[in-house]
């Protein structure tokens, strides 16, 4: 296991540029027939060697790892979800914005993978949502904390093909500047197929999936409407391009 | 309904197209009595703009009669003869509130391509590519103006379309360009760019107090139309503009420069060419030689204001030049809603006439001759207006 990565990517360049420095001054300090030359030389090499191969002789010695749990983020269970966080900033109320998220049924209208939502009792709600070849995927939510008018959570029952949870917070800017809106997600898909329904739902960049419904959410808050061009004339398209 | 559409470089036409219809509760349908060519729209037809797709109606000065509104538009009802701004606003984002309209948080529908190239997304625009919208621009007989009571402005029937029209963008675009300019008492403005936004700009400086204009082009007629406005005229051919720049003011410099030309400036200077030479070899996107020149010419602690379009990246900008002098920039595209209800009432008072820089007037077929005329400077040409419902136009 000695060729082990473990020292983290920003730390390998780092060793990398300051062993090259290190040894160019070494060998400097040799030319000029000073024996630490030689010393310095022989140790920016092997920071160079530690940057290039990620290996950290003294790491694997102490146990030591800088790497690990650099490129996936763990989610509660051991499982590897998808993790969204998204932030945007509404010019309204934090009541206001909390009383049209409180109305699961009105999700629809900005988040663009749901079909519909539907309130079963007041905690519990059933989801649909588009999936590949125009099927739908259905699971039932229910929430686990709510503040009027600062936070709803809410996570997915046993019985859900999809495990998710997520939250949503609402925070008042200072100035009447509006409310910061923070929502975080977890997808928890349990079979590979499942997996690559919620990928298909999200698009290939859930983020962007996120963000762009936190912006309809912010459009319908703000102006009442989604812009569009969807239905407004245009001429032949003699070429299909952008420029 | 009759309109320009964009088909690639050099390649515009007129095409039968459907009519617009309401889409969104704020819109409104506008039926266009009289519509312009704006000087960025020739940079559509140069290609200098991306995001362009074959089909796309152009035009973004225009105003008419409203024929139809959506149901949460109480503003504005059938009949009323309004003037459109080239900016689309929502009127009720942070940024609407601030008076900053072309910033708008909510009307661009591909804000996310907008994002990805200058971090944050600004308004949408009427026919001027879809990174600010893809919005069907108003050089037809029809166009559906979105958030339509926030943006058009109604005008009295005793005024002329040709003396409102241009509060859709040029008049509002070079009052910006000369308040941005903090005039104070005994200043001297030096102005690149003598077309319809210089024109503007001019007059705007004198109403707004300057003592001097300087007008640089080498157009003969774009500089004539500016000395009849009061400039002193600088042609760009006769010589070093940045010397003459200095004696015209006594060795200090302007106190501040207009930058009214914008991404394709054609000077006929060394780096003027190298620039040509970059953007066709995709090196680079925008020419900006005015630019330079304006940081170059301003005084210390001066101010350059840019109503000139850019788009992308600017090579050999003189950087140093313009932090040694502590110099102050303004720019953007104009916030015209903040404009629009003052300078309709300069126009009432008689103030000002802005009819007077318009050159050509014809029948909406001939736009794309219009198109060409324009840029080419054929025929005199400096203001294109189009009647899009007459056949023949005096």
């Amino acid at each position: 296991m000695n060729s082990t990565v473990n020292v983290a990517d920003v730390e390998r360049w780092a060793s990398a540029l300051g062993g090259a420095a290190l040894t160019a001054y070494g060998i400097k300090q040799l030319r000029d027939r000073s024996p630490a030359g030689a010393v310095l030389a022989v140790a920016g090499s092997a920071l160079i060697y530690r940057g290039a191969s990620g290996h950290c002789p003294v790491y694997a010695a102490t146990g030591f790892n800088t790497a690990e749990g650099q490129n996936d983020i763990q989610t509660p269970g051991e499982s590897r979800g998808i993790n969204v966080e998204e932030v945007v900033t509404v010019n309204a109320s934090a009541n206001a914005l909390y009383a049209f998220w409180r109305r699961l049924e009105l999700l629809p209208q900005f988040m663009r993978h749901l079909v519909s939502v539907s309130q079963l009792d007041p905690r519990r709600s059933r989801w649909v949502a588009r999936a590949p070849e125009g099927r739908l995927v259905e699971w039932d939510a229910e929430i686990v904390n709510e503040i009027t008018g600062e936070l709803i959570t809410w996570r997915t029952l046993q019985n859900a093909d999809v495990t998710s949870a997520g939250s949503v917070t609402f925070r008042p800017e200072p100035a009447g500047r509006g409310t910061r809106v923070h929502v975080r997600l977890q997808y928890d898909p349990p079979a590979a197929k499942l997996r690559a329904s919620v990928a298909w739902m999200m698009g290939h960049d859930p983020a962007a999936a996120i963000r762009e419904d936190l912006r309809r959410f912010k459009q319908l808050m703000e102006a009442g409407e989604l812009p569009t061009i969807e239905g407004q004339p245009r001429g032949k398209r003699s070429i299909q391009r952008y420029v | 309904m009759k309109a320009l559409v964009w088909h690639a470089t050099n390649d515009v036409r007129i095409e039968t197209v459907p009519d617009p219809a309401i889409l969104n509760p704020r819109d409104a349908i506008v039926k266009i009595t009289s519509t312009a060519i704006c000087g960025s729209d020739l940079h559509l037809l140069d290609g200098y703009i991306p995001t362009m797709q074959a089909g796309d109606i152009l035009g973004h000065e225009f105003m008419g009669e409203v024929v139809d509104v959506g149901k949460e538009n109480t503003k504005l009802k059938v009949g009323d003869r309004v003037v459109v701004p080239f900016t689309i606003a929502c009127g009720r984002c942070f940024f609407c509130e601030r008076q900053l309209w072309s910033c708008c948080d909510n009307s661009n529908p591909n804000a996310w391509m907008a994002e990805k190239v200058y971090g944050y997304s600004t308004s949408g625009l009427f026919g001027y590519s879809h990174m600010t919208g893809g919005y069907a621009g108003g050089q037809a007989q029809y166009a559906r103006v979105p958030f339509a009571d926030v943006g058009p402005l109604k005008v009295p029937e005793t005024l002329t379309d040709e003396q409102v029209l241009f509060l859709s963008d040029i008049f509002p675009t070079g009052y910006m360009a000369a308040e941005n300019c903090d005039i104070q008492r005994g200043d001297t403005i030096a102005i690149w760019g003598c077309g319809p936004v210089g024109q503007m700009a001019i007059r705007s400086a004198f109403l707004l107090g300057a003592e001097r204009v300087i007008a640089i082009d080498d157009v003969p007629e774009r500089l004539q139309l500016a000395v009849d406005g009061g400039a002193d005229r600088l042609n760009f051919d006769d010589g070093d503009v940045l010397e003459k720049v200095r004696a015209m003011t006594g060795g200090r410099g302007p106190d501040a420069c207009i930058d009214a030309v914008g991404l394709e400036a054609h000077g006929a200077t060394l780096d003027a060419y190298v620039d040509r030479a970059k953007a066709a070899a995709f090196l680079a996107t925008d020419r900006p030689s005015a630019l330079r020149q304006a940081i170059h010419a301003c005084r210390k602690g001066g101010i350059v204001s840019i109503p000139g379009v850019y788009g992308g990246f600017l090579d050999k900008v003189p950087f140093g030049a313009a932090f040694q002098k502590g110099l102050t920039f303004r720019m953007g595209q104009t916030h015209v809603m903040k404009y629009m209800r003052p300078l309709l009432g300069r126009i009432e008072r008689g103030d000002i006439d802005p009819s007077f820089v318009i050159t050509h007037r014809l029948p909406l077929d001939r736009a794309p001759d219009g198109y060409k005329m324009f840029r080419n400077h054929t025929d005199r040409c400096i203001k294109v207006v189009m009647k899009p419902h007459e056949e023949r136009v005096h």
